[in-house]
């Protein structure tokens, strides 16, 4: 049995705005193993980047912590005082953004970013902190590093300073890091080149990760366990192979469907999953995901949401229906066209009315 | 697809190539630095048949959107010819202009800043047909009123902003504004990057569909291949201001000629855990150089993994020619032998 690294249980994170209360995080729980790598997806706005400021604490304003637990190592996040907190972020967790153009300061040089990250937890001796940028610095494959320590982030290209970040946050040796879309502003060779890097840390040093991201196919590179989030709920969690090939909550079902695969020559219609994600402060009643789902039934609308359940060893979803008991015709209903074909019609009669002006072509071509 | 077999009404001949891209550069001189410029694009040859959809891929600040604004007419080219329906279009101005713009629209990538935040869905929609002079007045209203219908929106949404649309919405409008004046020729610039996975999924099964219903033809801009594949029927890979490489979608991933194309496809997670155990991407040394003063010979030959240079790839520039497949061209020395 891995031992526990992390554990959320039942957390409760809402925003109190002006139109009401935002249930951005929604009884929350799930758990790291240490080394572990866990994959956090959903849509924006679904809570995933919500519950990871809430195990650093960072829950930016008008938001709170209203209820719930987190244990690291068995210590009660919610309830360390100032110093244990900061001792906390840094040296035990460390969390890298997804713009790595504004998570650095312009006006530093990025050896010292990374030096004061150190220096910042009093872990290093100063002369050791400063040492150790160069090494770090290395270690995520930045090339030239000793003369790229003294250059400011400008001068660095967007996947450098990624790897920049990735370095600082590794700093401290931290257990677990947490990335928020690490790779989604980067082009796709050099995102090819990030997950190869935080694979090989993984490897290397056993550092924990939680993967935040809407990319599934990143999540079938990295993670080991996946979490299925849905407006500020989990939906469904198991690890990742058997998610991938027998998810069973419609909601990850369609999210794998809506995405083309670049090794697929098939030019099948892709799942779209109607509408829009719920108003978080007026949350539908029964099931969240049923006014969007393809195979709601009666009971998905009028009894209170379904429990997060087993479906199969280590796979858990919150389901009435379940993706197994799912007809082949309801699955091919769920691929048809949303074009409104009357509203076609009648455009294209317009347009016998009024044709396109024809322009003279040269004869000659 | 099965789009290219009818032929337009609006085609006098049975040319089946729409748009002709023949040598086109487009230089952005640098003031203060003594007659430097950037070659965004570079010499780019390039076909798009009636009904077909032409996905153009390359990693930023390759020139692929600048070539979508030169053969849109929205940027003069520096030096070639854009020929549509066997017309040179880069040297027209004023009313011969504003008739062939009715022909091509295009569909931007962020549908939040390219909707003017004061006008009206309707406004917005209608502008098209009042500057073309597209039907009477109570006709405009009625075809907005379709139009918004005709891309999923309640037709009575038309008196809204576009800051009450969600995202996936305003991409829907933006769509229909490019359908407003029925060109045959649509250039989707990026155009479902910003959207969330599920609201994409919406966007581009609309773009399928409305592509069989009003046979039209589309040039997709992307940095996502697995998108880019999903809609296209042939690909054109960009590096540095020019083409690599063009070939049908499933030929072009099956059997890449160009080194980088081999490396493009090779970096894309696939979303199947099973696959990804295996898959091995192609390391790209270094960054893309400066499009101010590209390498010698072959651009690509300081990345190259099978680059001969000092040789012939650092001191000879390969010609986009005939390799692989039918319909195949790489501009290689050694294309195939990656």
């Amino acid at each position: 049995m891995a031992q526990t690294l992390l554990r959320l249980e039942d957390l409760h994170t809402q925003f109190f705005t002006g139109r009401g209360v935002v249930k951005a995080v929604d009884g929350v729980s799930l758990h790291i193993d240490v080394g572990e790598t866990l994959g956090i997806v959903g849509e924006s706005g679904c809570g995933k980047t919500i519950t990871a400021l809430s195990v650093l604490r960072l829950v930016p304003e008008p938001g709170k912590i209203v209820s719930g637990k987190i244990e690291f190592r068995g210590q009660d996040v919610t309830k360390m005082d100032d110093e244990e907190i900061r001792d906390f972020r840094g040296n035990d967790v460390a969390m890298i953004f997804q713009d790595p153009m504004t998570s650095l300061n312009p006006v530093t040089k990025v050896g010292f970013q990374i030096e004061e990250a150190m220096t910042a937890h009093n872990r290093f001796s100063s002369s050791a902190a400063k040492s150790r940028v160069i090494e770090l610095l290395k270690r995520v494959r930045v090339p030239a590093a000793e003369s790229r320590v003294k250059d400011y982030p400008h001068q660095f290209s967007g996947g450098m300073r990624q790897r920049a970040m990735i370095a600082m946050g590794l700093a401290n040796e931290p257990s677990l890091l947490i990335a928020d879309e690490p790779t989604t502003a980067l082009d796709v060779t050099v995102q090819a080149q990030i997950i190869q890097l935080m694979k090989q840390l993984n490897r290397e040093l056993g550092t924990a990760m939680m993967l935040i991201t809407h990319n599934m196919a990143l999540v079938a590179s990295l993670c080991q366990r996946v979490v299925v989030m849905y407006a500020g709920r989990v939906v469904e969690e198991g690890p990742v192979e058997q998610i991938f090939t027998s998810p069973q909550h419609p909601y990850t079902w369609s999210l794998l469907r809506s995405v083309p695969r670049v090794d697929e020559a098939r030019k099948d219609r892709l799942v779209s999953i109607r509408g829009l994600p719920p108003d978080l402060v007026n949350p539908p009643p029964g099931c969240k995901f049923h006014p969007r789902c393809p195979f709601v039934i009666d009971r998905c609308r009028v009894e209170p949401e379904p429990p997060l359940e087993q479906v199969a060893t280590n796979q858990v979803a919150r389901c009435w229906v379940l993706m197994s008991n799912v007809k082949e015709e309801d699955i091919a209903a769920a691929k048809t066209s949303a074009l409104s074909l009357d509203a076609a019609k009648i455009l294209k009669q317009d347009l016998a009315v009024a044709p396109v002006d024809e322009v003279p072509s040269n004869a000659g071509n | 697809m099965q789009a290219t077999e009818k032929a337009p009404v609006t085609s006098v001949k049975a040319d089946p190539v729409l748009l002709r891209v023949q040598g086109a550069f487009k230089h952005f001189p640098i003031s203060g630095l003594g007659g430097l410029s950037v070659r965004a694009v570079d010499g780019v040859d390039l076909e798009i048949r009636r009904g077909e959809t032409l996905g153009l891929v390359g990693e930023s600040g390759c020139g692929k959107s600048t070539l979508a604004r030169l053969i849109t007419a929205l940027l003069p080219v520096t030096a070639g010819k854009i020929i549509l329906d066997g017309q040179d279009i880069t040297r027209l101005r004023g009313r011969k202009l504003r008739r062939v713009r009715r022909k091509m629209q295009m569909i931007f990538q962020d549908p939040f800043a390219s909707l003017d935040p004061r006008m009206t869905v309707g406004g917005i929609l209608q502008e098209p047909l009042d500057n073309f002079g597209i039907g009477s007045g109570s006709d405009r209203t009625r075809r907005v009123q379709e139009l918004l219908r005709l891309v999923g929106l309640n037709p009575n949404f038309n008196n809204r902003y576009p800051h009450e649309f969600s995202g996936g919405q305003r991409q829907r409008i933006g769509i229909a504004r490019a359908l407003a004046v029925n060109p045959s020729f649509i250039v989707c610039d990026e155009a479902v990057s910003a959207l969330d996975v599920s609201i994409q999924a919406q966007i581009i099964n609309l773009l399928q569909d409305l592509q069989n219903e009003f046979n039209l033809t589309y040039l997709f801009i992307a940095h996502d291949l697995a998108v880019v594949r999903h809609l296209s029927d042939r690909i054109a890979v960009m590096y540095l201001g020019k083409v690599v490489e063009t070939a049908d979608r499933n030929d072009i991933y099956d059997r890449p000629q160009h080194p980088y194309t081999k490396a493009l496809l090779s970096s894309i997670p696939v979303p199947d855990p099973v696959v990804e155990r295996d898959r091995a991407p192609i390391s790209l040394k270094g960054e893309i150089p400066s499009p101010v003063n590209p390498p010698s010979g072959c651009r690509f030959h300081p990345r190259c993994p099978i680059a001969r240079a000092p040789g012939v790839c650092s001191e000879v520039e390969p010609l986009l020619e005939p390799h692989g497949a039918r319909d195949q061209s790489a501009a290689c020395h050694f294309a195939g032998q990656a």
